[in-house]
């Protein structure tokens, strides 16, 4: 993910050793960082849960318990509900506030999480598995990109005078929805949690997020930092807990007026049926995928090799936007398959605080045993495995890079997605057929295409049924960007000032005036 | 410029206006901790440390060896020398700002995310060095130090954030373009470019608050710049100059030309390599501007000029709250503003008391020093100015304007004026029809609305304009009457970075600020591609 940051932190590096870190350029980490933050963030201050209940959060790489953390249920999020609303209402300090000061929040947050990356970037990987390396040269720098970026429009979201038909003078204001409920996943727990804030504070709004229970620690750190720019009370509430008490808390709550949602298909069914069932609120989801990358015959063999690679590998293939379909052209298709295998088997998988180490353990035990079970279906199902297909480690979650070949599109590995290092590769003949195959999915996140010919660079990027289409290059996110999917893979986008429509309420105020005049 | 208080989160400061600035809250842009905070001093003594042309990252002497003398106004003391820029400086500039804009270079292959945090990093800069740039202003333009520390400062700092937070969100357009053949298929974007080199000539009533007005947009777009402070107030341009270079801009892509208007402006404008030039000074000054991009490549010019500003007093307003917002709206700066509102119209049934009000505000004014607390009127800013004021007074009390206080100069030494209030004044008057940019106030009478928005319409300027009521109708119908670029209704000099500023007739061409100013800091590119096939 994230391409541009590597060449941005690691000049000189070409492109095809962009998972090779310069020790240099990466501050030796803290393998033992401490952990600060462990209760429930309402109001800016810690709380117990009301039921006093804690959860542990595991580390992936070893499996044993990091800290026990206090655990939101229904009866926290009503408080978390409480002081948001609460700081939402007419005339509170938040309301009032500059748009520009907003603004300043939001840069001063990001510089405070600048400051502090190094012992971000320790507890991300120690609390995920993702590298240290990653962490600090991908994951860091856009949360603060992705702050800086949105701390710049809070004001710049401009209503509209309007020219309506008879005597009257018209214009729009851009006001906040309300109370954002906000539920993250654990892939990115630090930069989904920029991702949301960023739209949702610079607009205006005040947040419940609830972090995902395998990865709480960044975020209650983050929600430390929040407290010292000087956000206001109440504007942000950050709850850990799990998705069937805390998550179906937030999604059916009355007094919550949006829920945004990145995470599983499956569960965003769940939010938008709970919205419908209780008040409608309105809903930005962020679902899976089964992003299509398709390779034709001219392109440059090497990059879309290595590119297909990171598609797939980058994050321990922990990716919703993950290219899981690797369509290759008949011509090529048994090279680029030879070679993928290659790059697959030097993938480094080990200690993710090593700096050399590319990829890191699964996220949790039942990640790790779902992903287990693609591979069997894969064999079992007539997939060639080509190399890994079996667990990397005696401990941790850890499993070997897989490459399968001779592919079909009907395979449960070509249709489900896997969320692990398992790469799918696919044969086709011609660009009428990969199209029609590549949108043969319920999904639509992202997909890319790899060629020379500028015509049939056009003539497949707007073929496919996707929300982000790269050419030549995969993962590329931009904090200035839209991202969200076609279809099954959610509604709304994030990022961009498309990511500020999700976060709005349009008020049409119409006065009527004596005479009209151009 | 936002000459509004903040409006402090606890506290709200009820007159909603300007100006009044020390005893309001003013929240410190680190936090917002209400309540008193301690005025801030000027820096004793202040070091003057650049005094050079600003070239290339590099300090440069003249190439003539000319310098510029630099005055106090309110004491007439020499305060130092500055080099003067003339044709061969503004050459050197001009090559300087056009290598940083070739393709490929640092400024040009930044990612427009990076050219805006600079732009932050700038504005933390002058937070840094706050109290001593609003002393160096206040020194060398006369301005009261606390204005310059709250108004003009506080306007830097945020144009600059405010800017630095649209460089990566100034975005082209997909477009569905279609000729209505069958075999044509086309896709078609837009690409919002920089311009070029951008040639910049501001005035000395906001030194500072002019300079960041002008280059925040400009580098935000990614053009280069070259730019003229006035020969009065290079001061604080030159101390930027050292933050811009600070803050990690790379070589060439500001340069500061501090020069007279005859030499430096004048090459500025007719230069073959400058591809724009933004100007905010005098109407007569424009004109030459406008004239010279003609004369010489069609460059594009912006232009912000003079005004002779109407202020509309209905009887039904809040009178005292609307004479106070008369006064500030016309004595703020020594009355040294385009904005200022120098036709206040008064509805008749009020008109008296208006003036009577008026006068006793003009006559509390203090007159002093402008780094001493407790002023809050500086001197003009150089014997010209001066004596034009004192002229423009004269001819108002020849042509029959009533002087309802003031009227002369004020203390032993230095450019002071005493506030000056006129009555019974006709629109024929010259103190009716021109831009005095003095402390001198004009009060007429009115009796309907058809007739004031004739009367202040009938003017070649269209800056700004005020209008004071408490009905909704006449607040509406007024406001879209006037042929103004902003319009105030129940407040006045109520401006941000993120509102535009310009002119409508003789007073300009083109908005500054907000994301209007974007469009005069780019070209827009439309690229179109040949597709084998469109589809929706």
């Amino acid at each position: 993910m994230l391409r541009t940051v590597f060449s941005r932190a690691l000049p000189g590096l070409s492109r095809l050793s962009v998972c090779h870190y310069s020790a240099a350029a990466i501050p030796a980490p803290n393998i033992q960082p401490e952990v600060h933050y462990n209760k429930l963030f309402i109001n800016n201050q810690w709380q117990d849960a009301v039921s006093g209940k804690t959860f542990p959060t595991i580390n992936p790489a070893t499996g044993e318990v990091i800290c026990q953390v206090a655990e939101a249920d229904e009866a926290d999020v009503d408080k978390a509900v409480k002081a948001a609303h609460n700081a939402f209402r007419l005339g509170s300090p938040w309301r009032r506030m500059d748009a520009s000061h907003r603004g300043l929040l939001l840069n001063r947050l990001a510089d405070a999480i600048e400051r502090d990356s190094t012992y971000l970037a320790e507890l991300e990987t120690l609390d995920n598995g993702k590298p240290y390396a990653v962490a600090y040269t991908v994951d860091l720098p856009n949360v603060v990109k992705c702050l800086r970026y949105y701390a710049g429009w809070a004001d710049k979201w401009e209503g509209k005078t309007i020219p309506i038909d008879g005597d009257y003078f018209c214009y729009t204001r851009h006001e906040p929805i309300g109370v954002c409920g906000q539920i993250i996943p654990w892939n990115f727990p630090l930069l989904m949690q920029a991702w949301k804030l960023g739209p949702a504070l610079a607009t205006g709004n005040t947040v419940v997020m609830k972090v995902a229970e395998q990865t709480p620690l960044t975020a209650l750190y983050v929600a430390s930092l929040i407290k010292e720019v000087g956000f206001p009370e109440g504007v942000v509430n950050i709850l850990p807990g799990m998705g069937p008490s805390a998550g179906a808390a937030i999604a059916k709550h009355m007094d919550v007026d949006k829920v945004a949602f990145t995470g599983s298909t499956e569960v965003g069914h769940l939010i938008q049926q709970a919205s419908g069932s209780s008040n409608l609120k309105k809903v930005t989801l962020e679902l899976g995928g089964k992003s299509p990358n398709i390779i034709l015959s001219d392109a440059n063999m090497e990059d879309a090799v290595e590119q297909s690679h990171f598609a797939l590998f980058f994050n321990q293939g922990q990716c919703c936007c993950a290219g899981s379909r690797t369509y290759v052209q008949a011509d090529i298709y048994d090279e680029f398959v030879e070679r993928s295998v290659e790059r697959a088997k030097r993938r480094v998988v080990g200690n993710p605080f090593d700096l050399k180490t590319e990829q890191g353990p699964q996220v949790d035990q039942e990640q790790f045993n779902k992903i287990l079970g693609y591979i069997s279906s894969g064999k079992r199902e007539g997939a060639k495995l080509m190399c890994g297909g079996g667990v990397a480690a005696d401990r941790g979650y850890f499993i070997q890079p897989t490459v399968f070949g001779d592919v079909q599109d009907n395979m449960t590995i070509a249709r489900e997605e896997i969320f692990g290092p398992v790469m799918q590769i696919l044969k086709f003949k011609s660009l009428e057929e990969v199209v029609t195959r590549a949108n043969d999915t319920k999904y639509g996140l992202a997909a890319a295409v790899f060629t020379k010919d500028i015509d049939k660079a056009n003539y497949v990027s707007n073929g496919l049924r996707a929300g982000t289409v790269w050419i030549n290059c995969y993962d590329v996110f931009g904090a200035q960007a839209p991202f969200g999917g076609y279809k099954a893979s959610g509604n709304g986008r994030e990022l961009g000032e498309y990511g500020l429509d999700n976060y709005t309420e349009v008020k049409t105020v119409t006065i009527k005036v004596p005479q009209k005049n151009s | 410029m936002n000459s509004q208080p903040d409006n402090d989160h606890q506290q709200q400061s009820d007159n909603g206006c300007n100006h009044q600035i020390p005893n309001q809250n003013h929240k410190s842009e680190h936090g917002d901790r209400p309540g008193m905070q301690a005025l801030p001093m000027p820096v004793p003594d202040p070091p003057i440390q650049y005094t050079k042309l600003f070239i290339s990252n590099e300090w440069h002497e003249s190439c003539s060896g000319r310098k510029i003398p630099v005055y106090n106004p309110a004491t007439g003391e020499l305060l130092c020398e500055v080099e003067e820029a003339d044709a061969e400086d503004v050459e050197k500039a001009v090559r300087s700002a056009r290598a940083a804009f070739q393709m490929g270079s640092p400024w040009r292959s930044m990612d427009a995310s990076d050219r805006g945090h600079l732009l932050n990093r700038l504005a933390d800069l002058v937070e840094r060095d706050r109290l001593l740039l609003a002393t160096l202003e206040a020194l060398d333009s006369g301005k009261v130090f606390l204005m310059a520390y709250f108004v003009d400062l506080m306007a830097t700092i945020k144009t600059l954030r405010y800017y630095g937070g649209w460089a990566d969100k100034i975005h082209g357009k997909t477009i569905p373009v279609g000729d209505g053949q069958r075999y044509c298929h086309y896709f078609t974007y837009t690409r919002h470019e920089p311009i070029g080199v951008c040639g910049q000539i501001i005035p000395w009533n906001f030194p500072l608050m002019m300079f960041a007005w002008k280059i925040a947009p400009a580098l935000c777009c990614g053009n280069t710049v070259v730019i003229k402070p006035a020969e009065q107030t290079p001061l604080s341009a030159l101390h930027m100059a050292a933050l811009i270079k600070e803050a990690g801009f790379p070589p060439g892509v500001v340069n500061v030309v501090p020069g007279y208007g005859q030499t430096a402006g004048c090459a500025i404008s007719h230069h073959m390599d400058i591809d724009k030039v933004a100007f905010t000074g005098s109407t007569a000054v424009g004109k030459l501007i406008q004239k010279a991009a003609g004369d010489s490549n069609l460059k594009r010019v912006t232009l912000e000029l003079g005004g002779k500003n109407p202020n509309i007093v209905f009887a039904d307003c809040d009178l005292e709250y609307a004479v106070e917002q008369a006064h500030s709206g016309l004595f703020f700066n020594q009355g040294q503003c385009c904005l200022a509102g120098s036709r206040v119209f008064v509805e008749e049934p009020i008109y008296e008391e208006f003036v009577r009000r008026s006068v006793e505000r003009a006559r509390s004014k203090v007159l002093g020093n402008p780094l001493l607390p407790g002023v809050d009127q500086g001197p003009q800013i150089d014997q010209k100015q001066f004596n034009k004021i004192m002229e423009l007074i004269e001819s108002g009390k020849r042509e029959g304007a009533t002087l309802e206080c003031g009227g002369s100069p004020w203390g032993q030494q230095g450019l002071f004026i005493q506030p000056t209030v006129f009555s019974n004044v006709t629109d024929d008057m010259r103190i009716a029809k021109e831009e005095i940019f003095g402390p001198v106030q004009q009060i007429m009478c009115f009796r309907s609305v058809h007739e004031v928005i004739q009367r202040a319409n009938a003017t070649h300027y269209g800056l700004a304009a005020g209008v004071f009521t408490n009905d909704i109708d006449k607040a509406l119908t007024v406001s879209s009457a006037l042929q103004a670029g902003m319009v105030w209704v129940n407040c006045y000099n109520a401006m941000s970075a993120q509102c535009p500023f310009g002119g409508f007739k003789m007073s300009g061409n083109g908005r500054e600020l907000g994301e209007y100013a974007l469009q005069e800091y780019t070209e827009v590119k439309a690229v179109t591609i040949k597709i084998s096939q469109k589809n929706s």
